[in-house]
C-alpha cells in the first residue's frame, strides 16, 4: 500500500525502487572517455587561480594533466597529498564557488573545466586500485588527542600520523567521518564513500578512535592536555539556532537532525515525512533537507528564507539543484508563529520582509503557509558549555585561533567549523586540520633537531 | 558566384578537389560515392602488374592523435591495389562512362623496364581514363622491390620512366614525388625534362607511428613485428607546403603544374596549397577520418572565400603567394615587431607567460599591482611569436609591427631601413651599412 498522499507524517510515500533512482549519484561519475575529454580541456595555466581558489591547494593542472595521460592513480596521490580528503571534496565542495569558479574558461566561455568530476574520477580510481599511498613513520613517542573525528580532525590526524606521532581521536558518535558521514545529502555521497574514505585515512595506522567519547562528559580538555603532547579541536558545531518562537508543536524537528536520520537510516522510505513541508532557512542544510524530503515523497516542499534569493549562502548551483527537484523557494519571509491544530504543527505564519541597504526591515504583512512538517535549518552553534571554564578564548561563539589554528591554551589547536572566521566548508575544514599538524610538527620537533635560522659564520 | 571548374594538366574537374590514389579510391564502389558527395576527380588507386600484390591481413593504419582523439596524423603500410588488373580496369571504365564531367586520373607502378610501362599504358589508355600519375613516392613495401619511392628518389630513374610513359601515350602523365629526400627541387627537375605535364606531391613520409611498451614492438605490429610505414595527415602539411613553394618558385621548375597533396581537411588548406602554386589538391586522411562528405565544407569554403576575395576562378588566386616564399637571408633584420596582448579577450591563462619566461625572453609579465596580469615588456620582447602561438584564444596576442622612427625599447634603436643579413654588419661579408639616421639617440 502506498502512503503518496497520506496527511500527516508518514513514511513509505514512495517505492524501493523509486527511492534507489531518487538517491542515485546527484553528480554521475565520468566515464573514462569523458574523463579524457574534460582533462584536455585544462589549459595547464601558470599559477592556475584554481589551485589559488582551493583552500587545501591541490596541484589542480597537474593531477588533470596526469588523467589525461592516463594515470589516474598518479593524479589521485597529487590530490590526497594536498587533501587526504579529495575523495569527499570531490563531490561535496561547492566547486563553482571554488576551483571551478576560478577557472579561465569560466571566464571566457562560461564552461569551467569539470575540475570536481574528474577529482572524483581519480581518487574513485585510486580506492578501485586498492592502493595504500601512505604508511605511518616509525614512532616518535609523542601522542597527541583529536577530539572529533571530522574532516578537520581526520585531516590532522592523517598529517600527524604519517610523521610517527600516535594519535587517538575521541568521537561522541558511534562512527567517524562527521559531518561527511552524518551531514551530506545522500544523493551526494552514495557508496558510502564517506566510510571508505575513512577506512583510507585510518589504514595509515598509528591512529587509534575511540567512539562514544564527548568532551566535557566522558573526557575533558584539561585532561587531555596532561595526558597529551598536544590536542587538536575539530568539535564542530554540535548545537543548533533555534527560531526563538516559542515551544514547537509536534512536527517541526531539526534540518540537521532530519539529515542525519536519513544518512543513517536503513531504509530511507520508512522515514515519517510530511506531504506538506515547509524548510525555514537558506543555507546548505535547507537545500539538503527541503530536496531530500522532497526525493522521498513529500508532495510540496517550500524553502522560506527571510531574505532574499542572492543572499542565501547556498550557492545558486544548489539551489537549482533544489529547485528542479520541484522545491520552491521563497524569498522574504519571515517565520513569526507556527501554527498548531491539537499540539500538531499546520502551519508556519510569516512576515513580509525587505532589504534597505543590506538591513532586513519587515514590512508588517503576514501570510500563513499550510504545513504538516516544519524542519528549521537557520545556523548551528558551538555547544561552548563543552569548553566551559577551559580557559580556551572564543571570538564570535567560536574558537579563536591563529593563523597555525594555534588556540589560545598552549599545546592546544582547533580547526573546521568550530573555529572563528572559517567558512564551514569541508574542504576548509581539511585545510585547518592539515595547518595544525604542521603547526604541531613543528612545535613537538626536538630542539636539537631545528634548523637553525642563521646557519653561516 | 566563383566559378571552382579547373583544368588541370589538360584534365579538368567541376572542382580543384579530388581524392588522392589511396584506400578512397581502389574501387568502383568507392569512387561513385565520392563522385555523389562532389569530388571533382580522384587518382584512381596505384595499379600494378598481374599477380595482384598481398596486402598483410593485420593492422595497415596508424595515427598520431590530437586532442579529443583527432587524427592529426596517419599512417599506412598498405601496397598498391591487391585486386586484378582487369578488374580494376573494367571499373576504371564503367566509372568514367558514368561520370565523364569528373576527373579520373589512374595511378600506375611497375617495375622500372619500358616494356612493362608501355604495356600497362596501353591498357589504361583503353578505359577513356584522363591521365596516369606515376607513382614514385610510396615509401614502403614497393620500395622495397625496386618501385616507388625507390625511383622517386633517384632523378635520373625518374626522368627516364616519365619519358617512356610521355613517348607511350596521348593522356597527360603526373608525377607524384616522394617527400623523402633532401630536396625536392632534383626529383621535380627530373620530372620536368622527362616531359611530364605536371607533378604531384607529397607522397607519404617514412615514419614510425609509435611503440608499444608493453609487447617492446614497433606500434603498430603484425605478429610481433612492425615496419615503417608513410605518414600523412595534417601534421604533414607544413611539410608538402615548402616543398610545392620550393618547385613553384624555382626557376628550373616555374609553370610546372603542381597538384598539391599532404593533410589537407578543409578548404583554407586548399588554399594556403593553391596560393603556394598548386593548381589542384588531392584528398585522403581527412576522407579516410571523416568520410566524402567533407568535401561539400572545402567546395562551401573555397567559393565564399573567393566570392569575398573577388577571385572568379581559381587561377586567379593561384600561386599569388609563391613570390613571397624566399630565403632567410633575404629577411628583413630591420622590421620589428612586439607582442600585444589584448586584456579583453586575455583569459589569464599565463601560458604565455610561462613559456616566455622559462624558455625565452622573459618578456611577459605575471603581475601587476598584485594581480595577475600578463602583459609584454617591451624593453625584453624579440617578436618571436611563442606567445601568440601557445595562447589558446585566437587573435588574443597579435604581433604588431613598429613604425618607421619608433624607437625599439629593447635595442633603443630607430626602427626603420631595409637591411637583409647580406647587408647586416655582423656578416663580415656585408655591404652597405645602416644609416646614420637610425643610431641611437
Amino acid at each position: 500500500m502506498s502512503n503518496e498522499l497520506a496527511v500527516g507524517l508518514a513514511g513509505h510515500r514512495i517505492s524501493a525502487e523509486q527511492c534507489r533512482d531518487n538517491f542515485k549519484d546527484l553528480v554521475a561519475p565520468l566515464h573514462p572517455n569523458e574523463a579524457r575529454l574534460a582533462a584536455e580541456r585544462c589549459l595547464f595555466c601558470y599559477d592556475a587561480p584554481c589551485v589559488t581558489a582551493c583552500p587545501t591547494e591541490i596541484d589542480i593542472p597537474l593531477f588533470i594533466r596526469q588523467i589525461a595521460n592516463g594515470l589516474p592513480v598518479a593524479a589521485a596521490k597529487t590530490i590526497l597529498d594536498a587533501n587526504i580528503m579529495g575523495a569527499m571534496c570531490a563531490r561535496v565542495c561547492p566547486t563553482e564557488n571554488l576551483c571551478e569558479g576560478a577557472c579561465v574558461r569560466e571566464s571566457s566561455e562560461a564552461r569551467a573545466v569539470e575540475i570536481g568530476r574528474l577529482q572524483r574520477h581519480a581518487t574513485d580510481a585510486l580506492f578501485a586500485s586498492g592502493r595504500q599511498l601512505y604508511r605511518a613513520a616509525a614512532s616518535t613517542g609523542k601522542r597527541i588527542a583529536v577530539v572529533g573525528a571530522g574532516p578537520a580532525g581526520l585531516s590532522c590526524a592523517h598529517a600527524l600520523a604519517r610523521q610517527g606521532h600516535q594519535v587517538t581521536i575521541f568521537e561522541a558518535r558511534p562512527k567517524g567521518g562527521g559531518l561527511n558521514e552524518y551531514g551530506i545529502a545522500a544523493y551526494k555521497v552514495t557508496s558510502d564513500i564517506a566510510q571508505a574514505e575513512l577506512a583510507y585515512i585510518l589504514a595509515v595506522g598509528g591512529i587509534t578512535i575511540e567512539y562514544g567519547k564527548t568532551l566535557g562528559r566522558d573526557i575533558t580538555l584539561a585532561s587531555l592536555r596532561a595526558d597529551h603532547d598536544a590536542v587538536f579541536l575539530g568539535v564542530g558545531l554540535g548545537g543548533t539556532n533555534g527560531l526563538g518562537l516559542g515551544d514547537m508543536p509536534a512536527g517541526v524537528s531539526d534540518a540537521v537532525a532530519f539529515i542525519a536520520a536519513l544518512r543513517q537510516a536503513p531504509d530511507k522510505t520508512a522515514l515519517p515525512i510530511g506531504r506538506n513541508v515547509i524548510v525555514i532557512g537558506g543555507g546548505m542544510t535547507a537545500i539538503d533537507a527541503a530536496t531530500q524530503v522532497k526525493l522521498l515523497g513529500a508532495e510540496c516542499v517550500t524553502i522560506a528564507y527571510r531574505r532574499s534569493k542572492s543572499e542565501m549562502p547556498a550557492s545558486p548551483y544548489e539551489q537549482e539543484v533544489a529547485q528542479v527537484r520541484g522545491v520552491l523557494i521563497r524569498e522574504h519571509l519571515a517565520p513569526v508563529a507556527f501554527e498548531q491544530a491539537d499540539g500538531v504543527v499546520c502551519g508556519v505564519t510569516f512576515e513580509r520582509t525587505h532589504s534597505e541597504g543590506g538591513r532586513l526591515v519587515p514590512t508588517g504583512e503576514r501570510l500563513t503557509l499550510q504545513a504538516d512538517q516544519v524542519l528549521t535549518a537557520i545556523g548551528q552553534t558551538l555547544v561552548a558549555s563543552d569548553l566551559a571554564d577551559s580557559g580556551l578564548a572564543f571570538e564570535k561563539g567560536r574558537i579563536a585561533v591563529d593563523d597555525a589554528r594555534r588556540t589560545s591554551l598552549p599545546g592546544v589547536w582547533a580547526g573546521g567549523d568550530c573555529v572563528a572566521g572559517g567558512n564551514d566548508l569541508t574542504v576548509a575544514a581539511v585545510a585547518d586540520g592539515k595547518a595544525a599538524a604542521a603547526s604541531i610538527i613543528a612545535a613537538l620537533q626536538p630542539a636539537a633537531a631545528a634548523i637553525p635560522h642563521h646557519a653561516g659564520a | 558566384m566563383a566559378d571552382l571548374r579547373t583544368s588541370f594538366a589538360g584534365i579538368t574537374s567541376p572542382n580543384p578537389f579530388w581524392l588522392a590514389s589511396a584506400p578512397p579510391t581502389d574501387k568502383a564502389y568507392n569512387v561513385v560515392r565520392a563522385f555523389k558527395a562532389g569530388w571533382g576527380g580522384v587518382v584512381w588507386k596505384t595499379l600494378g602488374e598481374d599477380p595482384p600484390i598481398v596486402n598483410v591481413s593485420g593492422p595497415r593504419y596508424g595515427a598520431i592523435h590530437g586532442s579529443d582523439r583527432r587524427v592529426i596524423g596517419f599512417n599506412n603500410i598498405e601496397l598498391i591495389t591487391d585486386r586484378p588488373l582487369e578488374v580494376n580496369l573494367q571499373e576504371i571504365t564503367q566509372v568514367k562512362r558514368d561520370w565523364p564531367d569528373r576527373a579520373v586520373v589512374v595511378s600506375l607502378m611497375v617495375p622500372c623496364e619500358e616494356p612493362n610501362w608501355t604495356a600497362i599504358i596501353g591498357r589504361v589508355e583503353q578505359t577513356g581514363a584522363d591521365g596516369i600519375e606515376l607513382n614514385f613516392g610510396c615509401p614502403h613495401g614497393m620500395s622495397e622491390r625496386g618501385m616507388g619511392a625507390a625511383v622517386g628518389q633517384v632523378p635520373d630513374y625518374i626522368e627516364m620512366v616519365t619519358r617512356w610513359c610521355k613517348a607511350a601515350t596521348r593522356m597527360p602523365v603526373i608525377v607524384k614525388l616522394t617527400p623523402n629526400v633532401a630536396s625536392i627541387l632534383p626529383p621535380a627537375e627530373a620530372a620536368k625534362r622527362g616531359g611530364a605535364d605536371a607533378v604531384s606531391l607529397i607522397n607519404t613520409v617514412n615514419a614510425l607511428m609509435g611503440v608499444d611498451i608493453d609487447q617492446m614492438a614497433p606500434w603498430p605490429h603484425i605478429d610481433g613485428y612492425g615496419t615503417h610505414g608513410g605518414m600523412c595527415g595534417s601534421v604533414v602539411k607544413p611539410i608538402a607546403l615548402n616543398m610545392v613553394s620550393a618547385i613553384a618558385r624555382h626557376p628550373a621548375t616555374q609553370g610546372l603544374p603542381i597538384s598539391g597533396i599532404g593533410g589537407i581537411e578543409k578548404w583554407r588548406d586548399a588554399v594556403e596549397f593553391m596560393a603556394l602554386g598548386a593548381g589542384n589538391v588531392q584528398v585522403c586522411t581527412a576522407a579516410m577520418v571523416y568520410g566524402f562528405k567533407i568535401v561539400q565544407e572545402m567546395i562551401a569554403g573555397l567559393s565564399e572565400w573567393m566570392d569575398q576575395k573577388g577571385y572568379a576562378r581559381t587561377e586567379d588566386f593561384v600561386g599569388l603567394a609563391a613570390p613571397r616564399k624566399t630565403e632567410w637571408q633575404h629577411l628583413n633584420l630591420d622590421y620589428v615587431v612586439k607582442a600585444h596582448i589584448d586584456q579583453d579577450l586575455c583569459i589569464k591563462c599565463g601560458r604565455c607567460h610561462i613559456g616566455c619566461e622559462d624558455t625565452s625572453h622573459q618578456a611577459i609579465t605575471s603581475l601587476k599591482d598584485g594581480q595577475r596580469h600578463f602583459e609584454v615588456i617591451e624593453e625584453e620582447c624579440v617578436g618571436c611569436n611563442l606567445c601568440a602561438v601557445v595562447c589558446p584564444i585566437e587573435n588574443c596576442i597579435t604581433m604588431v609591427p613598429l613604425r618607421e622612427g619608433e624607437v625599439d625599447r629593447r635595442t633603443g634603436l630607430k626602427v626603420g631601413g631595409h637591411r637583409t643579413w647580406l647587408e647586416h654588419p655582423n656578416n663580415p661579408m656585408a655591404t652597405n651599412p645602416r644609416p646614420a639616421k637610425y643610431a641611437a639617440e
